[in-house]
């Protein structure tokens, strides 16, 4: 169970570029692929935790899984896979490693808020 | 009035920090000239018995070193030691896996220039060390004959972290019906191509095919590197 600490290195990278940017966050949108070794359910539960005390504290985990995508030499083209226990072209069957996609853990996006100017 | 809320694109890799340290390490490695092969397994697959039967056999030919992972003891690292090879415990506390940043601070005060071979073994989970690059070259997955064939079809994400499976205590092998045509077929589905070697500790059998294998990867490792 690592979640936490993804969930803390994710806060913490928002955190700098919501700082950085001067704005207040409402939601980060992150990217999870199925081959990531993250569990989402596990992640969500985690991430309000981690952002006690935080500029991101109030804020929401927006996650979108990304399956697992191969490229078959055969077809010479990019194929989803029917199931992640068969490693092939859901096309023609031809067995294959290179991934594509489904490594993702990435941060995409951040939904913000300008802070609003102090009243004078 | 507030203004509305909106969405500013920043794509950001959450592991940047792990994987900037781990090719820290790696560049670190390849300078110093030493082969790095990491493990990673579930709890009581043998992995120490087999790193213990390793190093000790290689220290015959080559300069070996490990490094050990482990939440509480330091047993692992005792055990090791039998070999007369270097070994350094990380203990880990609560955390389940090993990041690059603990074996960068482990290997702080070590001269990697005197070294061949430098094994790292992560704390045992099946899990939480695939998200994790250490800056190694070669990364082991061990699953023994006694967790059952099926095994990488439920951890298909650590077999596609990996680059090499490893079946050990295969000297158990027939009390437990083990049925290598089946392990073989199961890691193949989820990983095609991955080179898989069969091994008892005990006995020895299979580890000389497995060190060929490891001198043939060391070899390509320092020709890539002087190229």
């Amino acid at each position: 169970m690592h979640e936490l600490s993804i969930a803390i290195s994710i806060v913490e990278l928002a955190a700098e570029e919501a700082e950085r940017r001067g704005v207040q966050v409402n939601a980060v949108h992150l990217r999870l692929g199925s081959l990531s070794g993250v569990v989402k359910e596990a992640l969500l539960s985690c991430y309000e935790m981690a952002c006690e005390n935080t500029l991101l504290q109030g804020s929401h985990l927006i996650v979108e899984e990304v399956p697992v995508v191969i490229f078959c030499p055969s077809c010479r083209a990019n194929r989803p896979l029917h199931t992640v226990q068969l490693f092939s072209c859901a096309e023609c069957g031809t067995a294959s490693s290179e991934i594509v996609h489904g490594k993702e853990l990435e941060v995409v996006a951040l939904e913000i808020q300008e802070c609003a100017p102090n009243p004078v | 009035m507030r203004p509305e809320p909106r969405l500013i694109e920043v794509r950001k890799n959450v592991l940047k920090q792990n994987d900037a340290v781990a090719r820290t390490l790696r560049d670190r490695f390849r300078a110093a000239g030493v082969f790095v092969v990491s493990l990673v397994s579930s709890p009581g697959s043998g992995k120490t018995a087999f790193l213990e039967k390793t190093l000790t056999l290689l220290r015959m030919r080559y300069r070996v070193a490990a490094v050990v992972g482990d939440l509480a003891t330091e047993n692992d690292a005792l055990r090791l030691a039998r070999s007369q090879a270097p070994v350094k415990q990380i203990t880990t506390g609560t955390l389940c896996h090993l990041e690059a940043a603990m074996v960068e601070s482990a290997l702080q005060d070590w001269d990697l220039h005197q070294l061949d071979f430098l094994f790292i073994e992560n704390v045992g989970n099946l899990v939480c060390p695939s998200s994790y690059d250490l800056g190694e070259d070669l990364r082991l997955v061990l699953i023994s004959v006694t967790e059952g064939e099926d095994k990488p079809l439920k951890y298909p994400t650590i077999f596609n972290s990996g680059d090499v499976a490893i079946v050990t205590k295969l000297d158990l092998a027939s009390a437990v019906d083990f049925s290598w045509e089946t392990a073989y077929k199961n890691i193949q589905a989820v990983r095609p191509g991955m080179p898989v070697f069969q091994i008892s500790a005990k006995t020895g059998e299979g580890m000389d095919e497995y060190f060929k294998f490891l001198a043939s990867r060391q070899m390509e490792a320092r020709v890539t590197t002087s190229a």
